[in-house]
């Protein structure tokens, strides 16, 4: 078994007398394929939430390789290595896909907050970004601005964005919801050729995506982890197949 | 083009750019019978460039920019007359001064919304205005800051009442403030306000600090605020509760809507316009002038800046260019 990369314990998180997460403890091994699955209303996003920072917990802790990050704030834990994507893209409208970049490259290398040279004096940077562009078929819409982009290119520069962090741990909200057929590969082929070391956690609906691409997976309903297993198991696990009685798409991976 | 080149090509000077420079320069050099107004373009340019900084860029609304510019204002003035004349060390501690105060005010823009912004901003600007009307014993109150004389510039160039040396003075301050802001925004940290002004949640996902980025960018612009302000101060030998009234903070606003937020030059030819306009209509109608900037605020707003100033779009239907 791999190292133990990101681990959650015990987590709660009540909202007056809800209770979206209960009780999870949840362990991410390094360079993970670990989807989180659940029907709407299972606390997928607020779990997340609280990985990323910008929820408090009320219990519990989050730890990444060992370190207790539950009150790091959520900027201090992308620099550790913690980078997410977003469900609903949350991208610089009036930047080029390129600046964007550019800009996400210079955060990583401690860049950002350079105020005398322009953005692209650093030549490094410049040529990550153009390999990005490239490994995200961004290259032909680089210098247009994001908000003209179409759809699908715009939710890759939602994941180009993340993965210009190198990002440790990697999770991905939805990556594919809302986009159309042609592009829609596009976005499943950048996501399993994603470097073998990062651990990604994929919260997603698409029942294909999910089982062509996890090596493991968690279901969380009610806010608490009903079961966790290889994608084998949970298919076959009758109270996963309960709880998505109906859903067509996860008896056909029976 | 590589991807190094179409990064830098926005940073790159322009043709037009190092003309438009000339021709400022060349102003109080050919038209120094007009060198008062001059100087007062180049003040509300200047303050206009400071709160293009954070609204063009930062998007930080602030109806009390007046605050800023009233701090350094009294702060050069009072420096002047009680501790030593030197119109560039009185220039720095207005400064210094107002930097102080938008440092210590950033907490307050951090969080909340535009009109949140709107209302703290223009609050601090009330309440400082209100402290310089309580004590009069150090700003005069009502009477004004009197008896503020400057000595000469350099040690060299006294100011002189045809206000010649003030505005070349208050040109080169803002030629320097230019040169340091446009620097700044084509920087990574200038590109990250514009990432910040666009999308402040993705910026924290990026791990850049929304927080510190924010402070730093408004205490920059009060600084060059509160530079404008002991301009004003040390070339009129005058500092009065005018300088931290509200109108000063709205005229600005005003200029740099004219001249359009976001790209450095806006405060600049919003401050030429606002000022011309000001000077032109008070002279036919010395009561009614802001009636006739309100329309064309109105009428800017409304058409939009690209088609009123294209006469060839206004017929057309819908051909927004």
């Amino acid at each position: 078994m791999s190292a133990v990369v990101l681990e959650t314990r015990q987590l709660v998180k009540r909202f007056g007398g809800i209770t979206a997460t209960d009780k999870v403890s949840l362990t991410i091994t390094q360079g993970a394929r670990h989807a989180l699955i659940g029907p709407n209303g299972a606390g997928k996003t607020t779990l997340i939430n609280q990985l990323t920072g910008v929820l408090p917990p009320s219990e519990g802790q989050v730890l990444l390789r060992g370190q207790d990050i539950t009150t790091l704030a959520p900027h201090k834990r992308v620099a550790l290595g913690l980078v997410r994507t977003f469900q609903i893209n949350q991208l610089f409208a009036t930047l080029t896909p390129l600046q964007s970049l550019a800009l996400a490259v210079s955060s990583r290398r401690n860049a950002a907050q350079r105020w005398w040279r322009p953005l692209g004096h650093d030549a490094d940077i410049a040529v990550e970004c153009e390999q990005l562009l490239q490994q995200f078929r961004l290259a032909e819409h680089a210098d247009r601005l994001t908000r003209e982009l179409p759809y699908g290119k715009r939710r890759l520069l939602e994941i180009a964005l993340a993965v210009a962090q190198k990002p440790s741990v990697l999770l991905l909200d939805e990556p594919a919801a809302g986009v159309p057929g042609a592009e829609r590969q596009d976005i499943l082929d950048t996501v399993s050729a994603l470097p073998a070391d990062v651990s990604v956690v994929l919260i997603e609906h698409d029942m294909d995506l999910v089982f062509s691409f996890a090596t493991r997976m968690t279901v969380l309903v009610n806010g608490a982890v009903l079961t966790e297993g290889t994608p084998d198991e949970i298919a076959n696990d009758d109270r996963v197949r309960a709880v998505y009685l109906g859903d067509t798409q996860l008896q056909n991976h029976g | 083009m590589s991807a190094a080149a179409r990064l830098l090509a926005p940073s790159r000077w322009r043709v037009w750019e190092y003309a438009l420079w000339a021709a400022i320069w060349a102003t109080p050099l050919l038209f120094g019978q007009h060198a008062a107004l001059i100087n007062e373009i180049a003040i509300l340019a200047l303050f206009a460039l400071s709160l293009d900084l954070i609204l063009g860029y930062a998007g930080i609304v602030s109806l009390g920019h007046a605050a800023f510019f009233g701090v350094g204002a009294y702060g050069a003035a009072l420096f002047a007359k009680h501790v030593m004349p030197d119109p560039l060390v009185g220039l720095a501690v207005g400064t210094a001064l107002a930097a102080l105060l938008g440092l210590l005010t950033s907490p307050m823009i951090v969080r909340g919304t535009d009109l949140t912004r709107l209302m703290v901003t223009m609050g601090v600007a009330l309440v400082l205005l209100e402290l310089a009307n309580k004590f009069d014993s150090i700003t005069g109150g009502t009477d004004g800051l009197q008896g503020v004389v400057m000595g000469p510039l350099l040690g060299q160039f006294e100011f002189d009442l045809g206000a010649r040396v003030a505005s070349f003075y208050s040109v080169a301050v803002l030629f320097v403030a230019f040169l340091l802001l446009r620097r700044i925004v084509h920087s990574p940290l200038g590109i990250s306000l514009q990432a910040l002004r666009d999308n402040r949640l993705r910026v924290m996902a990026l791990g850049m600090s929304v927080q510190g980025r924010l402070a730093a960018v408004y205490t920059l612009a009060a600084a060059w605020a509160g530079a404008a302000g002991a301009l004003l101060a040390q070339t009129t030998g005058f500092a009065s509760l005018d300088v931290l009234e509200f109108h000063r903070s709205a005229d600005v606003m005003l200029a740099l809507i004219i001249g359009g937020a976001g790209w450095l030059w806006g405060g600049l030819i919003g401050a030429i316009a606002f000022k011309l306009m000001h000077d032109i209509l008070s002279a036919f109608t010395p009561q009614y002038w802001t009636f006739w900037i309100g329309l064309f605020l109105v009428l800017l707003m409304l058409v939009g800046r690209e088609r009123l100033f294209r006469p060839a779009t206004w017929f057309k239907r819908g051909g927004s260019p």
